[in-house]
């Protein structure tokens, strides 16, 4: 929440020094890696959270695999970084998640305890079901995998990144409706408490977002690029905290941001000026040109949104990625001593990562906000081109 | 390959999540937070072009009382000058009647002293011709005993007389 | 064997990337040097250029991502 404290002196500089608080913190971790462990409780219990977590993958594997025991980093990223049906807490605890399945025989709600870990099939009134892989599959009476009937269940359930989705809905909406409430309350005067850590946020997405791309159009856009923005903020920033509530990749979840990116298709073109539509199938060239063109422009229109997805997906999946590929070294070298170097440094992505949370959801809604201005120009503008 | 291929829970959930975001953060957050926002900004913007307001209307007034009092300084002037010259003017006046009332009384009592002048002349005049009479009378009473003289003298007078 | 082609076509990409990135982050520093009033319109405009580039080289990583898979 530093981020926000520092908004308020110079809004256009914070990112800058953002970027030199970093690496300051860093060289400073640097240089006392012996206090570091004190000092960082946060990160303390990123390290314990991930080596228990490694723990518990460790032992899992051996329960099912004797022989197994060697540990795999990737196969740990990848699991941390996809979605799951229960959200593991410590050790061997994990929190159990709803189940909820759209099946050609009607809605099938139960708890995802019912399987213990993926390890066993749960048999409901109409079909079998067994975790493979962090997906639900239908067993036929031989226990194999019936993948006609797999095929035809629609997998809706709350799972780890839906479930932290929620608590970021829940969240944005109790901050959002209590800071305008807030403002009912202090009509008039100047912004108090959280109020005005908020209110250059909004300001900044205003002044420095909407405006310049924008220009006299930007109110009507300003709820969709408002909430966008904060959307994707609170989601980066919940998938940065290294345990219970956060922790998360949602918004590095291609589904996430698919959603997102379809949003905004939608959005610029539903808006879609003359402009804009006669700049993709009558833009300013001999006619000739038309054929080869016409479908580039055409194609544009979707790498477009395809970008802003492929964007926000890579950078935030790639932060997460670092930052457990640093915390593994520990355990492929399976020395503590390691822990030295690579915990500083896990300080040190941790901290770049804050800033690329803001970054992305900036750039996201700069990019939303710089395309649907080209798709609501206005006439005279668009003749300098 | 599993990274890259969006499930369709988290499709479903996401849009709900967003669309349900969009409806009651747009309708009960950011309307009332952009308003009061605008609202602010334009209070402040009214108070400021208010006061700049102000001021000119007190440099107008300034200007305004400045002006004024040049010009009550110069119609004092004016008045002043004026009365100047009124003062002037009337004493010239008085100073040019009381000349000729002067000049005036000047030439009466001049006519006045001629005529009696004139009219002590003649009285002079009969006086000296009574006493001169007087003495011929006594001189030629003395002289006259001869009647020769006497009409030769009378006749040498009567000569002078006329000549006179 | 797809894997190490995989990830040599993403090493590949971040060098181009990397190019990329730090030519625009090497004119947008001549750039506030030159106009320093103009710095926070030239870091915005910094941050899209670097964004754009950014992307092509996320492409590559994705692709990378499904030729491993």
């Amino acid at each position: 929440m530093r981020i926000i404290g520092l908004f308020k002196p110079n809004r256009n500089k914070f990112i800058l020094i953002l970027a030199i608080l970093s690496f300051s913190s860093a060289i400073l971790f640097a240089n006392e890696p012996a206090k570091n462990a004190d000092s960082e409780h946060a990160d303390a219990i990123v390290e314990v959270q991930d080596s228990s977590a490694v723990v518990a993958e460790n032992a899992e594997a051996t329960h099912e695999n004797a022989k197994e025991e060697k540990f795999n980093p990737s196969e740990l990223i990848l699991e941390h970084i996809a979605d799951s049906h229960d959200w593991h807490l410590w050790g061997h605890t994990s929190l159990p998640l709803p189940i909820i399945l759209y099946t050609p025989k009607g809605l099938e709600v139960f708890s995802s305890s019912h399987f213990h870990h993926g390890e066993h099939p749960y048999t409901t009134a109409n079909y079998t079901y067994k975790i493979e892989e962090n997906k639900i599959v239908v067993l036929n009476a031989a226990n194999e995998v019936d993948e006609a009937v797999t095929k035809t269940i629609i997998d809706i359930s709350i799972t780890k990144n839906v479930c932290s989705l929620l608590i970021s809905v829940a969240l944005l909406l109790f901050i959002f409706l209590s800071v305008a409430n807030a403002y009912k309350n202090t009509v008039g005067k100047a912004p108090k408490g959280f109020q005005s850590m908020i209110e250059p946020i909004i300001l900044f997405v205003r002044d420095d977002v909407a405006k310049p791309n924008l220009g006299k159009k930007y109110a009507k856009f300003m709820p969709f690029l408002l909430t966008i923005f904060f959307f994707i903020w609170i989601n980066n920033m919940m998938g940065l905290i290294p345990f219970f509530p956060g922790g998360a990749n949602v918004s590095g979840n291609i589904a996430f941001t698919m959603v997102l990116a379809l949003v905004t298709f939608i959005v610029i073109t539903v808006n879609g000026g003359k402009v804009y539509w006669s700049h993709i199938f009558a833009p300013h060239v001999p006619w000739w040109l038309y054929p080869l063109l016409v479908p580039v422009e055409v194609f544009g229109m979707f790498t477009k949104p395809i970008a802003l997805m492929i964007r926000l997906f890579a950078n935030i999946t790639a932060g997460h990625i670092l930052v457990l590929s640093l915390i593994s070294l520990i355990f492929i070298f399976k020395s503590a001593a390691i822990a030295t170097v690579a915990v500083p440094f896990t300080v040190f992505i941790s901290v770049i990562e804050l800033l690329v949370a803001f970054l992305q959801a900036y750039i996201f809604t700069m990019l939303a906000a710089l395309f649907i201005g080209m798709a609501v120009e206005e006439p005279h503008a668009a003749d300098h081109h | 390959m599993e990274l890259v291929t969006p499930s369709i829970g988290l499709v479903f959930w996401t849009t709900i999540a967003f669309l349900v975001l969009i409806f009651v953060l747009g309708k009960f957050a950011w309307k009332p937070i952009m308003q009061a926002l605008a609202e602010r900004e334009q209070s402040i913007e009214d108070a400021l072009s208010s006061a700049e307001k102000a001021k000119e209307e007190l440099t107008r007034l300034n200007n305004e009382s400045e002006q004024l009092l040049k010009v009550a300084r110069a119609e004092r002037d004016t008045i002043l000058k004026e009365a100047k010259q009124l003062r002037d003017n009337l004493v010239a006046d008085a100073k040019g009647i009381a000349q000729t009332e002067a000049n005036k009384m000047i030439a009466k009592a001049k006519v006045e002293i001629d005529n009696q002048k004139i009219a002590a002349l003649a009285e002079v005049k009969s006086q000296v011709a009574n006493l001169s009479i007087e003495i011929a009378e006594k001189v030629l009473r003395n002289q006259l005993a001869d009647k020769a003289k006497q009409e030769a003298l009378v006749a040498d007078l009567l000569k002078e007389v006329k000549l006179s | 064997m797809t894997g190490s082609i995989a990830a040599i076509g993403a090493g590949l990409a971040a060098i181009g990337a990397g190019i990329g990135i730090g030519r625009i982050g090497g004119s947008a520093l001549e750039g506030i040097a030159r106009q320093p009033e103009a710095a926070s319109k030239i870091q915005a405009t910094m941050l899209i250029a670097a964004a754009f580039v950014e992307a092509v080289s996320l492409f590559a990583v994705v692709v990378a991502l499904l030729g491993n898979g």
